[in-house]
């Protein structure tokens, strides 16, 4: 069976993006909160980041020109794949350390895996991105590894 | 029911259900949600192209919103008598305003000596379908 994957697409596994630093504030956390119905107070008030967090607060801020007509941002740190419809994705995150207003985080994404798989409606690619974050002692916060899946 | 100041963390046993929450969320919700991360995708908000161009019946639900619901459940749970350490899940299905989902979990590993229980989560749909299963650990003790 003839691969999707070029040696070329392949040598993308292992690119790592720009380190991403970023402040935790009050405020950020707040919206967070409340837009995701938390019920907590700790969180509600912004004494502490909720889980996923991280979400919101490493997501690409990007300009409006780098949009797509759909409102979708380029992962610079993905290559062009051969399929494009994206289907579900997973997650993994491990939480090791609190959060709070003040803290500095710093995000770096790999893209550690890109393979594919045959299913019974055709091709399917599946690539992971891990993602660090520590804080500025380099203590590891938070982790997240993504998996997704295009056909 | 959430874990109390009665009860030992030490008497949680596989098979307790955590306790379950109706979730409605609207376009407010919704909106609020992707401007608090930038995500301008055009399917959480503008509902002639949703339909139209991408062909879904309704303005979809961002799939990490529904993933935050499975990490709250968790947490709602543990209250002051435990920490989330790491959870995983997937997005199976889309969901679409309008729906009435439920999060809600159960028990399925418990370690006394560490402390270390494993519970399965999910977001089901309003046709009892699981949209978003997880599974997560906590440490139990105080947070």
């Amino acid at each position: 069976m003839t691969s999707l994957l070029s040696d070329e697409l392949l040598a993308n596994i292992g690119r790592q993006s720009t380190p991403h630093r970023e402040l935790v504030t009050r405020r950020d956390i707040r919206k967070y909160a409340i837009a995701t119905g938390n019920r907590q107070r700790k969180y509600l008030d912004g004494d502490q980041a909720p889980p996923m967090f991280h979400v919101a607060l490493f997501w690409d801020v990007v300009e409006l020109d780098e949009l797509t007509p759909d409102g979708v941002s380029i992962d610079s740190l993905l290559p062009r794949f051969p399929l494009e419809r994206a289907m579900a994705g997973g997650l993994k995150i491990d939480y090791f350390k609190p959060v709070y207003p003040g803290d500095w985080l710093t995000a770096t994404r790999t893209l550690t895996n890109i393979y594919e798989k045959h299913g019974r409606s055709g091709p399917l690619i599946f690539y992971e991105v891990d993602m660090q974050i520590v804080n500025d002692a380099g203590e590891p916060v938070i982790r997240e590894q993504t998996t997704r899946i295009l056909r | 029911m959430a874990l109390s100041e009665k009860q030992s963390p030490m008497s949680v046993q596989v098979g307790d259900a955590l306790p379950e929450r109706e979730l409605t969320p609207d376009n407010v919700q919704l909106f609020l949600y992707n401007a608090a991360l930038w995500n301008a995708h055009r399917i959480h908000f503008d509902e002639p192209y949703t339909r139209e161009v991408e062909g879904y019946p309704g303005l979809v639900i961002a799939g990490p919103m529904l993933g935050d619901w499975l990490n709250q459940c968790v947490e709602e749970w543990l209250g002051d008598h435990g920490r989330l350490v790491s959870i995983e899940y997937s997005n199976r299905a889309a969901t679409y305003i309008g729906e009435t989902l439920t999060s809600g979990g159960t028990v399925i590993e418990v370690d006394p000596a560490s402390g270390s229980v494993r519970v399965e989560v999910f977001i089901k749909n309003a046709d009892g379908e699981v949209v978003t299963p997880g599974v997560a650990t906590a440490v139990l003790g105080a947070a």
